[in-house]
């Protein structure tokens, strides 16, 4: 569970569009988006109920991108599905933009804008209680890096996510083991990390965060236990699926990204296709 | 905190959201509509996260916590979550100001107006009285933002008049400005009124103008009542920074009207004097006898121009 399955040719153009919309853009969260495609992929592939035509559908599920730096992957991802023209990635934060740093609720598909870390959960836990009241069968997905978890507001959700036995809410750690400064075990280290989520109250389950079989075998079982909200562990490599940005901290974020660059992404990209 | 329970039962996208205070709060609400009474636990940054993933999907949250705890702890949550989705979040404050005294400086909130102020789009409300605290609740419900209320301690001495219409972000004339207009904002209104009797006898006319709302700031209203007097008088149980005084400094100056305002507040230091909310509020000159003495020390100074 070491993350390092082999990526397919889906999982490979998406990473494509990532690097179009880093490309308009000149910068962004390059390594923090890379680990988080085929979580996100899947997602929406295969587990959530959205109607890209029509974003506000009451019954949807909500997914929360709470480690809002990931937004590259959430771009490319609602893109791909129809919510917006795939155009406007290559646009993404220049003046006027609809795509910023940040995802924000102007995009359509984005449910909550995020960025400032540890408030995804709160939200979901929020959402996840509001669609009991409306009896409705919405689920809630929410993502978080494991850099975030670092945030005492992620502990109380979580508690109060406990309370409420909100086994139709699911939150997803894309745990690639690097945070901003360097490696989670050296910051502010998190193991054992399972363990602690089950202590909160919640039913765990960890999965190769690149593996899309995995990915869709694990979300398929939600609800992992009756009466309890569900945690997933989702193990991925940062900068997955760039050779030279894997595991690298200063590919988490670039602020200024040349053409140069880009051709050694595309680069890369292209090795990865006829591997 | 009653009219809540009362809201909710005529309306139901009223939820309930607390944070371990009061035991027995609102026992009413909670035996009648269980499935929207939540009483979380000392978790204020969740407590909001939770009432804007509610409001995002048409609910109207009523948070109350103590005033400190629902400003200064969670502030990112309430720019975030709340303000920059514009969501219906309530947030009913507990003992604003000095009402909680006898604890110190982490449980008084001098700085709840200056915080909130810098958020855009959160109305600030400070009403004066119990029916005018009511009334305030009425107006709540259909206010499209989030919403900061400042509740006073209860019991207060009613000077609010049910025959003045009560609309949020409209300040209320109570007294017509004579030389000198006070601008008060909570239960300092009614600290003003009485420095105004004061006043009067010893031959100096003031007119009071009730700001309930701090922001948006009635500009109007204020602009209006000050055209004739020689002196603005604020008083607020606030920082004299950040609060009602600097947003009515502020009015005059973008207006380029020149107008003195003398800004009646606790100076930028924390109070460790205790006793009681009116220990507190004499100590710093903000009872009816060192407010009025305050406003004819500045007038006989000749600061202001006759």
């Amino acid at each position: 569970m070491n993350g390092a399955s082999v990526l397919d040719a889906r999982s490979i153009a998406l990473r494509g569009r990532i690097v179009d919309a880093l490309e308009g853009g000149r910068r962004g969260h390059v390594g923090a988006s890379l680990s988080l495609v085929e979580i996100l992929r899947v997602l929406y592939d295969d587990v959530l109920r959205v109607r890209p035509a029509e974003p506000s559908w009451p019954d949807r599920d909500r997914f929360i991108l709470s480690k809002g730096h990931g937004c590259l992957t959430l771009y490319a991802v609602l893109a791909d599905a129809g919510f917006f023209p795939v155009d406007e990635l290559a646009r993404q934060c220049t003046p006027d933009a609809l795509l910023g740093g940040h995802p924000d609720t102007h995009v359509p598909g984005v449910e909550a804008a995020t960025g400032a870390l540890g408030h995804g959960l709160a939200l979901g836990v929020g959402m996840a209680l509001a669609a009991r009241m409306r009896g409705r069968p919405a689920r809630t997905f929410v993502v978080m890096g494991d850099g975030e978890i670092d945030e005492g507001s992620v502990w109380e959700a979580a508690l109060s996510a406990a309370k409420h036995n909100l086994s139709h809410l699911a939150a997803i750690i894309d745990y690639n083991k690097l945070q901003s400064y360097g490696p989670v075990s050296d910051v502010l280290p998190l193991e054992p990390l399972a363990d602690k989520w089950r202590a909160f109250g919640f039913a765990v389950r960890e999965v190769d965060g690149h593996d899309v079989a995995a990915l869709r075998a694990t979300f398929a079982a939600l609800p992992f236990e009756d009466g309890k909200p569900n945690l997933i562990v989702a193990h991925t490599i940062k900068g997955r699926g760039i050779p030279f940005a894997e595991g690298d901290p200063l590919w988490h974020h670039k602020a200024s990204v040349d053409a140069e660059t880009v051709a050694r992404l595309r680069g890369a990209l292209a090795v990865a296709a006829h591997a | 905190m009653e009219m809540i329970g009362k809201l909710a039962q005529r309306d139901e996208r009223v939820v309930f959201v607390g944070s371990d205070l009061g035991a027995g709060v609102l026992a009413a609400m909670r035996a009648a509509s269980p499935e929207r009474f939540f009483m979380e636990g000392v978790s204020e940054q969740a407590i909001i996260g939770i009432a804007a993933g509610m409001a995002m999907d048409g609910f109207i949250p009523y948070v109350n916590t103590i005033a400190t705890f629902l400003t200064r702890r969670c502030y990112e949550q309430l720019a975030v979550d709340v303000c920059m989705h514009g969501l219906p979040v309530r947030l009913i404050a507990s003992g604003g100001g000095a009402v909680y005294a006898p604890l110190g400086p982490t449980h008084m909130a001098f700085d709840d107006f200056a915080l909130l102020r810098a958020l855009p789009g959160m109305t600030i409300v400070a009403p004066c009285d119990a029916p005018e605290m009511a009334r305030l609740m009425e107006a709540s419900l259909d206010l499209a933002g989030p919403l900061y209320v400042r509740i006073a301690k209860g019991g207060d001495p009613v000077v609010s008049r049910a025959e003045l219409p009560f609309t949020i972000g409209r300040a209320i004339l109570l007294e017509e400005p004579g030389d000198v207009l006070f601008v008060g904002t909570g239960v300092m209104t009614t600290r003003a009124l009485a420095a105004r009797e004061l006043l009067a006898a010893r031959g100096i006319d003031v007119g009071m103008l009730h700001a309930h709302t701090v922001a948006p700031l009635d500009v109007k209203a204020i602009r209006d009542a000050a055209r004739d007097v020689r002196l603005v008088v604020t008083v607020e149980e606030h920082f004299r920074n950040g609060g009602l005084g600097s947003a009515v400094v502020e009015a005059f100056a973008d207006a380029g009207v020149a107008m003195p305002v003398l800004r009646c507040g606790f100076p930028p230091a924390y109070s460790y004097a205790f006793g009681s909310q009116d220990h507190v509020l004499t100590k710093n000159g903000l009872d009816p006898a060192g407010l009025a003495r305050a406003v004819e020390d500045i007038l006989a100074a000749r600061t202001v121009p006759a």
